[in-house]
């Protein structure tokens, strides 16, 4: 569905349902540079069970018109107004990589909005090389040919996907090409500026979930020690063989992850 | 700015799709030759269903052997996805009902296979398809073709008989200039020759009976989508672009974004009509295309010696081979196509239908078949076979002569080719009467 946010159209994508004021929501918010398609399994699924999924298009992005934000905190403000006009008092959120990083600034900021927290691909801090950056802001072709690249384990650079058909790599790469100039590198620099997010974590009241690929070279495992220890008792799942894609390279993992917390 | 280097083709076509199987450690990609699959419990079959899940219900719809196959190709193509259908026949009639229904139009390329000519000539019109056929060297003759109700624009990278050389950019730019995707049959040049996605082509066919396979042994097809094309913004295919009944509404565009047209050809063409490739026949793809560059390679080698012998034939009216001089498109070949021009060729023969006849029975290298793209290689007379039904004036339409002998060059010694050939001419000038 379509609807106004701060004056422009924002995307989410539901089922093809209206949201019904019953029933628990769950808000699924994509990563740099792509859009709702990438949860569109984990939506299904949610839908199936009982739940309104809300899975969005971050302005600027996919079918959502305007800008892109620029910082992580504006983002979240954001999802809170998407919240705010759908009339959802609280909801469940599930974040990839930047999108995790704003579902973990909502449940900071925005506690009684928020009943559960899934960050999946995370870290915090989450620097990105000024290799990325500089590409990025060129909007070079290399930018996404790296993230795409380092996106996935390396095992999964030459495929293996469980959905039938489809060419993960060559999936991504077009949905990065789908995005507009400047929307990577908007994305990239708001995951670099993002210095509060251990801050912020500590402030997290909602059970939390982190979902992890072993072999992620983007935000690894290792790199998530500091987020760990700042968010109280988060549940930690580590996926193993999937890299920082983990939607694509481990769907039926992920979605039994998350059924852990939603 | 060079991003990092994603791996080569030669890679790819050995591992691409594949993993060592999780169950056996199998290196070899396994068959998997069961119709069904088990699901663990209810709710794991009903997400399956639901595409909630990735995984695999019944092999019409998907099967982990064919799995492999179709991300090998779309790897291979650079695309999203990719289907393996029953043939290369059963790979554009699935693209083309993904696409349009009754009251639509297509715009193809009049050098087609013979197969893909009938399907649209004859076949489609009864179900309300209606093609128009077009030069394949003129553009604007695409441009001039499109209609109010076009939803294709069709053609081969080198098409049949005489081996035009399709230019993909120019007819590309024609197609999305009317909000049309550009659908090619690269049969005849796999990846390894062309890689028309990234000149412009939507879709890819491929009959991976011939070089893909490579050896004559099995019978599939390919259909591959690039996942550039905007299906939306061109506002044509309501298939991808509104609610589909036949799956609770959904919208491809809006679920599946690049892979739209894929996806929507496996949920619904596949599912349908039913021309899903069996697993054994993956398998057998999946060998030949491991050694496709090394294959293809000596392919266009044992050609450009062949065609370099029948040249100084004197027998031989006419080469026709893209590489060479007076061939039309030449220029364009050296262009899109610097690695070759391919493995199958035409030339005629002085003497006429008798001479041809008499050429192909006298040859014994060469195998007299109706196939192409063949380790082996391959022969036959068109005037008497494949194109008998027609008279000289049709023939001649469609470049094909009384003496004109189509050849698919193999990978045998080429020295043991071209005794065969000459073995060929003797017979030949013995019946058109010659002292040869």
């Amino acid at each position: 569905m379509r609807i106004e946010v701060n004056g422009e159209t924002a995307y989410c994508y539901t089922n093809s349902r209206e949201i019904e004021a019953d029933k628990p929501t769950v808000v699924f918010i994509h990563g740099s540079g792509m859009d709702h398609t990438v949860w569109t399994l984990a939506s299904r699924h949610f839908a199936r069970h009982g739940n309104n999924v809300v899975s969005v298009d971050l302005p600027g992005h996919g079918r959502s018109t305007g800008s892109p934000m620029v910082t992580v905190e504006e983002m979240a403000g954001w999802v809170i107004a998407v919240l705010d006009t759908l009339e959802i008092s609280n909801a469940a959120l599930v974040g990839h990589s930047l999108g995790s990083l704003i579902a973990l600034e909502c449940a900071a900021s925005h506690s009684d909005r928020v009943r559960a927290i899934a960050l999946v691909g995370t870290t915090s801090p989450m620097p990105v090389s000024d290799a990325i950056l500089n590409a990025a802001e060129a909007d070079d072709h290399a930018a996404f040919d790296m993230l795409t690249q380092w996106g996935f384990s390396k095992r999964h650079q030459f495929g293996g996907n469980r959905n039938s058909g489809i060419w993960m790599i060559g999936n991504t790469l077009r949905l990065y090409e789908r995005s507009g100039p400047g929307v990577l590198f908007h994305d990239m620099r708001a995951c670099n500026e993002y210095a509060s997010g251990t801050d912020q974590a500590s402030k997290v009241t909602c059970p939390a979930l982190l979902i992890l690929g072993a072999e992620d070279r983007l935000t690894p495992v290792r790199s998530t020690r500091a987020l760990q220890e700042a968010i109280p008792s988060p549940v930690v799942e580590v996926l193993p063989g999937a890299g920082h894609t983990i939607m694509v390279e481990a769907p039926n993992a992920m979605l039994d992850a998350l059924h852990k917390v939603l | 700015m060079a991003g990092p280097d994603y791996p080569g083709l030669d890679t790819l076509a050995l591992h691409a799709g594949a993993q060592p199987d999780p169950a056996t450690g199998a290196r070899a990609t396994p068959i998997y030759q069961s119709a069904s699959f088990c699901f663990p419990d209810s709710d794991y079959a009903a997400s399956l269903f639901n595409i909630e899940r990735a995984g695999h219900v019944y092999s019409r719809l998907s099967n982990p052997t064919n799995a492999v196959l179709e991300e090998r190709i779309a790897a291979l193509e650079g695309g999203v996805g990719a289907i393996a259908t029953a043939s290369g026949q059963a790979a554009l009639h699935l693209a083309i009902i993904t696409l349009m229904g009754a009251g639509s139009h297509i715009v193809a390329s009049a050098a087609l296979y013979g197969g893909s000519h009938n399907l649209l000539a004859y076949t489609l019109p009864r179900f309300g398809i209606e093609t128009t056929f077009v030069d394949p060297r003129d553009p604007q003759a695409f441009a001039n073709a499109i209609q109010d109700n076009t939803r294709l624009v069709f053609g081969e990278t080198l098409g049949n008989p005489s081996l035009d050389v399709l230019n993909i950019p120019a007819i590309a730019e024609v197609a999305h200039a009317a909000g049309l995707p550009l659908m090619v049959d690269s049969t005849t040049t796999t990846p390894y020759l062309i890689k028309p996605f990234e000149l412009g082509a939507d879709i890819i066919q491929h009959s991976a009976t011939k070089f893909l396979s490579g050896h004559g042994i099995v019978i599939g097809g390919l259909l591959v989508d690039s996942g550039q094309f905007d299906w939306e913004a061109s506002g044509k295919f309501p298939t991808l672009s509104e609610p589909y009944e036949g799956f609770h509404n959904l919208i491809f565009t809006e679920e599946f974004g690049p892979a739209a047209m894929i996806q929507r050809a496996r949920k619904e063409g596949l599912r349908d009509f039913g021309a899903c490739m069996a697993p054994t026949s993956a398998f057998h793809i999946l060998q030949g295309i491991e050694t496709l560059s090394v294959r293809m390679s000596r392919h266009v080698e044992n050609t450009r010696t062949i065609t370099s012998f029948l040249l100084e034939q004197e027998q031989v009216t006419r080469v026709g081979y893209p590489e060479l001089e007076g061939h039309p498109d030449q220029a364009l070949a050296k262009e899109l196509l610097p690695n070759g021009c391919g493995a199958v060729f035409s030339f005629d023969l002085a003497g006429g239908r008798e001479a041809g006849i008499a050429f192909v029975d006298a040859l014994s290298v060469f195998s007299h078949l109706a196939n192409i793209g063949d380790a082996k290689s391959l022969v036959i007379h068109p005037a008497s076979t494949t194109h008998h039904r027609m008279d000289a004036a049709a023939l001649a339409a469609g470049g094909i002569g009384e003496g004109t002998i189509r050849l698919s060059i193999g990978l045998e010694d080429p020295k043991d080719l071209i005794a065969d050939l000459k073995q060929g001419l003797r017979a030949a000038g013995k019946a058109a009467g010659g002292s040869r």
